[in-house]
């Protein structure tokens, strides 16, 4: 990573256990995950908390929604780490990686619910854009999406047009596409936490 | 009036610890790379790039900063500072558009 201190500056007991999560999952930890380990009294423990909150809560969306959401605004902000880690978790989620694949591809071509296709135009116009009006929002709605769900949507988009700012920023070294498996397994296992 | 749901309460818990917690960059700094005010020529080109187009973000950008005697910690909180500023910016601009096309004013 650009900062070295986020590669090397952990006390033993993290050290220790970044070496235990290597041996059991045979990979080494995602930058992702462990800049969530550093001082994280200063951002680690909140995001955490949001992120599986907001990925893993109570929602009416299923699980794969909430990860293709991730994956699509990662695509829109052009972060290679977390659309190969989202895309990854989605499929697995879904049992579907064509779905995802032909989502992030073309959205309006893919086999989606309206309410999601109408959902990750939104939050893919937001992302770009920074803003949406009353207009986006009321499309979203006519498609069936209830307010707590478009609020719940909203959520992820926080949490992940966050983590695509630090993965681009600090230059989370992207996985392979073992490591990227790897990594949806852990996170449908235990989430964001 | 809608109330708040865990999420926006866990979000604003986040604002208010990167922003106005301890750091090891001033509180105010903290606070103009969340906001985007005014900045250092050695930290513009950075926290610019972190909100507007993240992906451009080079080791060059790090370099100046560093030259111009940030320490790495100092960074790690003002790049935090500004990834979360503009996601705010976003969130915030979605739940008011939601509030509009609802007309569910009382919601914040």
């Amino acid at each position: 990573m650009r900062l070295r201190v986020l590669d090397s500056g952990y006390g033993a007991g993290t050290r220790a256990l970044f070496r235990l999560i290597r041996l059991f999952s045979g990979h080494p930890v995602p930058d992702a995950a462990k800049i969530t380990f550093y001082r994280s009294d200063f951002y680690g423990a909140h995001m955490k908390e949001l992120t599986h909150e907001a990925m893993r809560g109570r929602s009416d969306w299923s699980v794969g929604d909430r990860e293709l959401m991730a994956a699509y605004v990662s695509k829109v902000n052009e972060s290679p780490f977390c659309v190969g880690a989202h895309s990854a978790t989605a499929a697995r989620a879904y049992r579907d990686g064509k779905k995802v694949e032909a989502a992030l591809a073309d959205l309006d071509g893919a086999p989606l619910d309206q309410g999601l296709r109408a959902t990750l135009r939104m939050l893919g116009k937001l992302t770009a854009e920074g803003s949406v009006g009353a207009d986006d929002m009321r499309a979203v709605l006519s498609a069936g999406v209830s307010r707590e769900q478009i609020e719940d949507a909203l959520a992820v988009c926080f949490a992940f047009n966050t983590t695509d700012r630090l993965a681009n920023a600090f230059g989370f070294e992207v996985l392979t596409h073992e490591g990227f498996e790897a990594g949806a397994k852990y996170l449908l296992k235990r989430g964001y936490r | 009036m809608r109330t708040e749901d865990d999420k926006r309460l866990i979000h604003r818990r986040l604002v208010e610890r990167i922003v106005g917690g301890p750091g090891q960059a001033p509180a105010d700094e903290r606070r103009r790379a969340f906001e985007r005010g005014e900045l250092s020529e050695s930290l513009r080109p950075l926290l610019d790039k972190v909100a507007t187009s993240s992906g451009q973000v080079t080791d060059v950008d790090f370099d100046r900063a560093i030259g111009a005697g940030l320490t790495e910690d100092q960074l790690f909180e003002l790049v935090i500072c500004a990834a979360v500023g503009e996601s705010t910016r976003q969130y915030q601009a979605g739940l008011a558009a939601l509030d509009q096309a609802t007309g569910d004013a009382g919601a914040t």
